[in-house]
């Protein structure tokens, strides 16, 4: 039975979410927690309050040396040369025919210096790709750091507030998509990123990852945000706010038989900074005037939830895709999916059909993302 | 968690209390956990017939969607209202949060299942505690 298979993965952080009774699952080969106080309740405080991830299952490569620009432009679709010391923008590995190996960001610490972080399921097949793709350009050096840092999500309106008890370094200064390294807990040079996958503020902290620091830091966090009612919060809702937020997730909305058109993430692919893998395939697209099926928002209209796998037909039952990621929005409290249907279906308001369960339930295309964080003044 | 013992269950997780000849249904403690914040309850309606260890509803939490099975065969003769704007009630309660309730067919299809703990011994055995 179990025993057979390959151990699951555990970051530093597991003893810890068992220890609060964390509800566990296996994703992508890690034992991580999917529930730990309730997956509604933990939505809610990240969209209103605060709440913390353990996202240690994430993936770091560094690549080193007078060549890293160069391999970075050619691995990844955005243009890494637009980037500041201290930026980070989202981008994305592509194989050569403009599907996706894996969605990153890209994170410049110094002129010769980025780190790219990846999937967790997607870990060893990354750097295997990298190694491959940019391992024979000059002057670069590739180190696989995902094991030397526990990282944490700290996600939500009062976020700032939260991690600013923590930490000296002044977080108004960080913008979004940037960072900085700072003393955290008494940790020194933490990097400390305003980036996350929720579509509320937040920030990302990478912390080494020996267990006593790893436990200590989640308990700081979780002291320090115990005034805005944080919640420690697991992959359930993780996977439902970056919904909200339209965010794509890899296996789901991007895969290797997905371009980047069809996801609608054309904007992060620079066709004119010069050549990089899937460039060509991308072009040659575009010349032939896009995809012929694009990404489409759905909300039901009746009664039922669309999920990961249904089918949704036109309202004449001509069969136009599958339904990538689709649940209860908590906040939005609308039942809302991501699907992928042929270009004529995805103008707003069309209506569509999802088969939950052998029915045919009505659904509309809306805008995505379903929701948007209101932008602070400040 | 307790499993009242004057209740009877199914593999399938759901509990069966009986008074006479109506047997009032609802899911387990454990099925309620397993699930997490529950969303959606899609229940037969009054007069429908149900069978034994036939699927007669679902029940959807954010994340998943489960198959209800029925613990026996009769006829549907009462569900439960408030679950339709309140299903989060069963994560609440589930040994007082009701599903339907049923005329049995045949009273002696209850002893064909789960004692109380019978039913806490299979769960522990598919938690591997």
């Amino acid at each position: 039975m179990a025993e057979t298979m390959a151990p699951l993965r555990k970051t530093a952080l597991n003893a810890v979410h068992r220890a609060a009774k964390s509800k566990m699952v296996d994703f992508g080969g890690w034992d991580m927690p999917v529930d730990c106080c309730g997956l509604i309740a933990e939505h809610m405080a990240v969209r209103t309050a605060v709440g913390v991830f353990d996202v240690s299952h994430m993936g770091d490569i560094q690549l080193r040396g007078p060549g890293s620009l160069a391999a970075v432009q050619q691995l990844c679709m955005n243009d890494a040369s637009k980037l500041a010391v201290r930026q980070a923008h989202y981008s994305a590995m592509l194989h050569p025919n403009g599907t996706f190996v894996d969605d990153v960001v890209v994170h410049k610490l110094s002129d010769n210096d980025y780190l790219i972080v990846i999937n967790a399921g997607t870990r060893e097949k990354d750097v295997q790709w990298v190694r491959k793709q940019i391992g024979h350009m000059p002057g670069v050096h590739v180190n696989d750091f995902s094991d030397y840092y526990t990282q944490l999500a700290i996600q939500g309106p009062r976020a700032a507030e939260t991690l600013q008890k923590l930490t000296s370094t002044d977080l108004s200064t960080i913008k979004n998509y940037w960072f900085t390294w700072g003393q955290v807990c008494g940790l020194h040079n933490v990097m400390i990123a305003r980036t996350g996958y929720t579509g509320e503020d937040g920030f990302e902290i990478y912390i080494p990852s020996d267990e006593p620091t790893s436990a200590r830091v989640w308990g700081e966090v979780l002291e320090a945000g115990s005034e805005f009612g944080i919640l420690a919060c697991g992959l359930g809702a993780r996977n439902t706010l970056r919904l909200e937020a339209g965010m794509a997730l890899y296996g789901h909305e991007i895969s290797d038989t997905i371009n980047v058109f069809e996801a609608g993430l054309g904007r992060y692919a620079k066709l004119d900074k010069g050549e990089f893998v899937g460039r060509e395939a991308l072009a040659k697209i575009q010349a032939e005037g896009g995809p012929g099926r694009k990404l489409v928002g759905l909300e039901m209209i009746e009664r039922g939830i669309g999920r990961d796998g249904y089918t949704v037909f036109s309202l004449e039952g001509k069969r136009l895709g599958e339904i990538t990621s689709g649940s209860p929005a908590p906040f939005l409290k609308k039942n809302i999916a991501m699907a992928y249907v042929p270009v004529d279906f995805t103008a707003l308001d069309t209506e569509v059909a999802v088969e939950i369960r052998g029915q045919m339930v009505k659904a509309k295309v809306v805008p995505l993302p379903f929701y948007k964080r209101a932008k602070k003044s400040a | 968690m307790a499993y009242p013992a004057d209740y009877r269950y199914t593999k399938e997780h759901e509990w069966i209390q009986v008074d006479g000849n109506i047997g009032t249904v609802g899911i387990t403690d454990y099925a309620q956990n397993s699930l997490g914040d529950i969303v959606y309850v899609d229940l037969p309606k009054v007069g429908d017939a149900v069978e034994a260890a036939k699927t007669f509803g679902s029940v959807e939490s954010v994340k998943a969607v489960s198959d209800l099975f029925s613990p026996v065969t009769g006829k549907v003769t009462a569900i439960n209202e408030e679950l339709k704007d309140a299903p989060e009630k069963i994560n609440a309660a589930a040994n007082t949060t009701w599903l339907l309730k049923v005329e049995l067919a045949d009273a002696k299809q209850i002893d064909g299942l789960l004692t109380a703990a019978d039913y806490e011994k299979f769960t522990n055995e598919e938690t591997g505690h």
